[in-house]
């Protein structure tokens, strides 16, 4: 069937992402209004087990694109298969996450069927004319902008993570599976040679749900374990970020910046401990649902974006944010 | 090796965003233009190359208005070789698809060993424009690069690509590629002022729709494929409220906020 909507589920060390429920659950209402199925398409190898859930969260079929090639992820090889199937398909939209895999994959995809993108969705929605009319932020999130790909299909789109809430689940619905073996990609002029793991194995910045930051007032590396502390004590989904005071002083490493040049990131609550607020600061985390600023100085920038804030040292206020939260969570 | 760099020139970050009453687009007057921040990983890493391996050239290429040659020369003065402008009317209101299709028009007689570039342009930041002229190309890409070593006979580059939790992939590309910079790649060097004074003099050739042998239809507004709607300002945060009391006070209280105003704990 041709004008499906479908989404690019991705997956990582044998487990679907976040995101898969997340765009399934967003596009469910597309694929309703537009009368036709929702698909779930996704790429690798020995992905059968891992797919099972997927109509529980709103998947009609899911496409399952098989070759040992495809087995670790590479551009150039993912782009060829995911290209090749939506050629012989045709969708009407396809949807992916604007994670690390997805900013890479997408835009290629989209330059191999010719066809148009919008970039780090934060709303996905159709129009009057049943376009899809996503909203993307621009200038690091100072101005939005809503756009629509009126002739070439399909039409595409990222969308940021913890945007979409993901949908009750729904036991016992079930998808249809389709497994195609693909051909193997050619040409691909890349080797993976290897994946260096992160110091610390939490979960994204970008897919994070609590966040906990640390600005130039951390004073010394050595002080960002009790921002790590207070996320142990929240649990999973939470991890520690950085501004770039904090990375440029050797606090913290690169990949834990957040901001215009660092991570833009989206979670539920973002904690900022010690930052005064720099607007490419902000540019980074201004999504976040709820913001809490710990700041010495009462003038702080900071405190104009923050649903919350403290006056304090920060090295008084956060060890007693990790007792109270332990003890909330004891009492659960 | 021959060396070209993708520069854009952008607001500067500091700049106020301001709507055009129509909402067609940003207010442009009294803005700040520099060089994309992550495009000067990338020229850095190109005169790093050079420095490196005899006979190398750098050139600069930009697409945009008549006021990205002062960018490009930023550029030539930090150390590169030449720049290419590329600028006609019919080129605005381009998407990334009609981007990259103007500038993979330049690059392909152009025949460079390597292509560097920014991770992202912060104006835009639709972090496309890469993978489309990669693809357009028919050569390999490796974005958000935060380390890069070309090897000795100039013919691959094993790249660290920074993915997501502090994980980096190794990824060996043959050459020609199109590489796109990551902060921390290096540091960027200020130019000089001898080498400001240089720069004045360095090549810098125009390119437009004619030359390019391009139709008016399959660039700018006319060839974008994702088409603007409307621009919108988001919607400003109410003030929050400052939790009283001493700094342990204060936390005891913002956790009871947290859970039961926020909910979110
Ligand atoms: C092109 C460009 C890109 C940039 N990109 C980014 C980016 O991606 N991310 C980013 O973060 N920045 C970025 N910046 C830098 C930005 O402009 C600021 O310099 C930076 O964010 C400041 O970091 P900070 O808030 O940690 O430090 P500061 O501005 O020095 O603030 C420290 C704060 O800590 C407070 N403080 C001090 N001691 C204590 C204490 N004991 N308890 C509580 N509070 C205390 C102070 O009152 C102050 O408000 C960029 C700048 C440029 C020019």
């Amino acid at each position: 069937m041709a004008n499906e909507v479908w989404i690019y589920a991705e997956h990582k060390d044998g487990k679907l992402k976040k995101s898969a429920l997340e765009l399934l659950s967003g596009a469910r209402s597309l694929a309703n209004d537009l009368g036709t199925q929702l698909v779930a398409v996704t790429l690798g190898c020995g992905l059968e087990a891992m797919v099972k859930e997927l109509g529980a969260y709103g998947a009609d079929k899911v496409i399952i694109a098989e070759n040992e090639a495809l087995k670790s992820y590479l551009a150039v090889a993912y782009a060829q298969t995911l290209a090749g199937l939506a050629k012989q398909h045709q969708p009407a939209i396809l949807l992916g996450p604007a994670s690390a895999q997805g900013k890479d994959l997408f835009p290629r995809v989209a330059a191999k069927l010719g066809t148009g993108m919008a970039s780090d969705c934060i709303k996905i929605q159709l129009d009057g004319q049943k376009l899809l009319s996503p909203v993307r932020p621009m200038y690091a999130g100072k101005a939005l902008v809503e756009a629509n790909i009126p002739e070439a299909r399909p039409q595409m789109a990222t969308v940021r993570p913890n945007v979409l809430a993901v949908a009750p689940k729904q036991e016992g619905k079930q998808a249809q599976i389709e497994k195609v073996a693909v051909e193997a990609p050619k040409d691909l002029k890349t080797i993976l040679k290897e994946i260096v793991k992160g110091a610390k194995e939490t979960v994204d910045l970008t897919e994070a749900t609590i966040i906990i930051s640390g600005g130039r007032a951390m004073k010394a590396a050595d002080n960002f374990k009790i921002l790590w502390d207070l996320a142990e004590v929240f649990g999973s989904g939470t991890t520690v970020g950085a501004s770039r005071a904090a990375v440029d002083s050797g606090f913290a490493p690169a990949d834990m910046q957040v901001g215009q040049t660092g991570k833009v990131v989206n979670p539920t609550l973002y904690i900022a401990c010690g930052i005064s607020g720099a607007i490419q600061h902000l540019a980074g985390m201004r999504t976040s649902k709820f913001i809490v600023a710990i700041n010495k100085d009462a003038d702080a920038p900071i405190f104009q974006k923050a649903d919350y804030g403290i006056v304090g040292d920060l090295f008084k206020v956060v060890p007693v944010l990790t007792e109270e939260v332990k003890k909330l969570k004891a009492q659960d | 090796m021959k060396i070209g760099v993708l520069m854009k020139q952008v607001p500067d970050t500091e700049t106020k965003i301001r709507i055009k009453d129509d909402a067609s687009g940003i207010v442009t007057d009294g803005i700040k233009w520099v060089m994309n921040p992550y495009d000067e990983y990338a020229v850095e890493e190109a005169l790093r190359i050079k420095e490196k391996k005899a006979g190398s050239t750098v050139a600069i290429i930009s697409m945009g208005p008549k006021r990205s040659v002062e960018t490009i020369r930023t550029g030539l003065a930090m150390g590169a070789d030449s720049g290419i402008l590329i600028d006609d009317p019919a080129f605005e209101g381009a998407d990334c698809y009609a981007t990259a299709k103007v500038l993979a028009k330049v690059l392909e007689p152009e025949k460079f060993d390597l292509l560097l570039c920014g991770k992202q342009a912060i104006d835009d930041d639709s972090a496309q424009v890469p993978q489309t002229v990669a693809e357009l190309l028919g050569i390999p890409q490796a974005m958000v690069i935060e380390k890069l070593i070309i090897s000795d006979d100039g013919k691959k580059a094993t790249c660290y690509r920074r993915v997501e939790g502090g994980a980096k992939e190794v990824l060996e590309v043959e050459l020609p590629a199109i590489i796109a910079a990551e902060k921390g790649l290096n540091e960027p060097r200020y130019a000089s002022l001898p080498g400001i004074m240089k720069a004045k003099s360095k090549p810098m050739k125009e390119v437009n729709l004619s030359t390019l042998g391009l139709k008016a239809e399959e660039v700018g507004a006319k060839g974008a494929k994702l088409k603007v709607k409307k621009y919108s300002l988001p919607a400003d945060k109410a003030p929050g409220k400052i939790v009283p009391g001493e700094p342990e006070d204060a936390a005891r209280a913002l956790v009871k906020m947290l859970r039961e105003e926020a909910k979110v704990v």
